[in-house]
Order: structure tokens, then sequence, then C-alpha cells
């Protein structure tokens, strides 16, 4: 299996590097296609996603619906940017955290016939300081990615 | 009991980063803590409260003060929050190779 490399590069960031032996056109395929989505970006074992709408033109939006045998859960967001088989900047947020939004960029560049995805996911740490998140849940999510990069640096 | 969210709370903080990257040189009573820090005692001692709670630390009685000390414990949790976040990527991209591989072998045949 191919490494996936995960770093946090700034306190509020998560990059995720992985590389792919298939063409840039069908990894962005595989990214884009409800039908595609839906059979790979399940999450953990036992989960799956029954429902993948996906309206990929900027301002569009797109929903995941995730299900396991005791629950369910969804994610919606926005499409902000989109440079077809290159790049995708897109907002996610999760219902569970719906006023938490995450900023996600997808970089996908190929060579010698393989295909790498660079994903970063910035949090959105201007809505944090601005006291949008109450819940104990976002706030541990929002202090989990702002210290990221100091669990990092200073306990591994 | 660690709680993930208090932990999360605890580490957002930059002084008590910095305070827990001195205890991970070893026990410190409140001064020593203090030391680098151009802060009241009351202030460190509400960090050092926050980070108790969080049970990223300990504090024990050696007479009149009270050493604090870095519960390994803590720490952990995090780690295994940080490779459950990655093991999840990582079976979400197993199966993408597999889609891709199938892609791949339809592009062939037309």
């Amino acid at each position: 299996m191919n490494p996936l490399r995960m770093t946090t590069p700034t306190d509020t960031t998560i990059e995720i590097i992985r590389s792919f032996a298939a063409p840039r056109s069908l990894v962005w395929r595989a990214h884009t296609e409800p039908e595609l989505v839906k059979r790979w970006l399940t999450g953990p074992t036992g989960h799956t996603m029954p429902e993948c709408e996906i309206d990929l033109r900027v301002g569009g939006t797109y929903r995941y619906v995730w299900e396991w045998p005791e629950g369910r859960m969804s994610a919606t967001g926005t499409f902000r940017e989109i440079v077809p088989e290159r790049r995708l900047l897109l907002t996610e947020t999760f219902d569970f955290l719906p006023h938490s939004e995450t900023l996600v960029e997808q970089v996908f560049t190929e060579s010698g016939g393989r295909t790498t995805v660079e994903m970063n996911l910035h949090y959105d740490s201007k809505a944090t300081r601005d006291g949008v998140l109450q819940s104990p849940m976002d706030e541990g999510l929002e202090a989990s990615y702002c210290s990221l990069d100091a669990l990092i640096s200073e306990t591994m | 009991m660690v709680k993930l969210d208090s932990v999360f709370h605890a580490l957002a903080d930059p002084t008590r980063r910095a305070i827990l990257a001195r205890l991970i040189e070893g026990e410190a009573t409140v001064d020593e803590i203090r030391e680098p820090f151009a802060m009241s005692q009351p202030s460190i001692s509400r960090h050092l409260k926050v980070l108790e709670q969080a049970g990223l630390i300990s504090a024990r009685i050696e007479g009149t003060s009270r050493p604090r000390r870095i519960e390994p414990v803590a720490f952990a949790v995090i780690e295994d929050w940080l490779e459950q976040y990655r093991a999840i990527w990582q079976a979400n991209y197993a199966r993408l190779d597999e889609v891709l591989t199938e892609l791949k072998l339809k592009d062939d045949a037309t």
C-alpha cells in the first residue's frame, strides 16, 4: 500500500499527502463523481455512504451521508474554486458541528503516470476567535487543530 | 479520567503548551514553572489548574510546595485520536486504490 503522510504545517492546518497508481483524470473523477465517491470515502470499517450529492460548480454544494449500525452523520459544503483535474477548494461542515467550517484544499499533480493528492484542512480559527463555536465538542475540535502543531513538536 | 475535549482546550493556549514543554524536562515547582513567564502567580496557578483538570499534569505534596509533573496518560489519548484520524484516511485511500484499478481497466478496455 502507498504510504500516507500526515503533517501539521501550521497551528490550524492538517495536511495529508498520498499518491495513487493512476492518471490524474481518473483520480479527479473518483473525487467528484458521486457514484465513485460513495465507494471509497466511507471512513471507518462498517460505515457506508448511502447518499452522496455533488453539484460540481463554483458556488455549488455537496452533501455526504454516512451510516453505520448505531448511527448516521452528514457533511455539507460549497465549492469555492474548481480547476478541473488540478485543484478543488471547498468548505466542509459536519451536522454535529453546525457552526464549524473547515476549508479543504485538494491539489492533484501527475508525474510518470502516478497522481499525488495533497489535501489541506484549514480550520476556521477566525470563527473560533469570534466566539461562534459554543459547544464543548466544537471547542474540543477547535482546540485540537490549534494544538496539533504544538503536540507534534513538543510531545512526540 | 482523561477527557479529550478538556485536553484540547488545555492545549489550545500557548502559555499552557510552554508549561508542558517545561514539565516534559522534569518535575518543577510553581516558582520554577513561573520563572520564564512575565506572569503573576495566580495567573500561572489558573493555567496549572486547567492542565490538572484535563489530566495532563498532576501535583504531589512535598513539604510546603506542590511540584507538578506530566501525566503520560493524557498524551496517549491525543496520540490515539491522531492515529484514528490517520487510520480513517488510510482506509479511505486503500479503497480509492481499488476504485482506480477498476477505472483503469475499464479505460483500457475501451
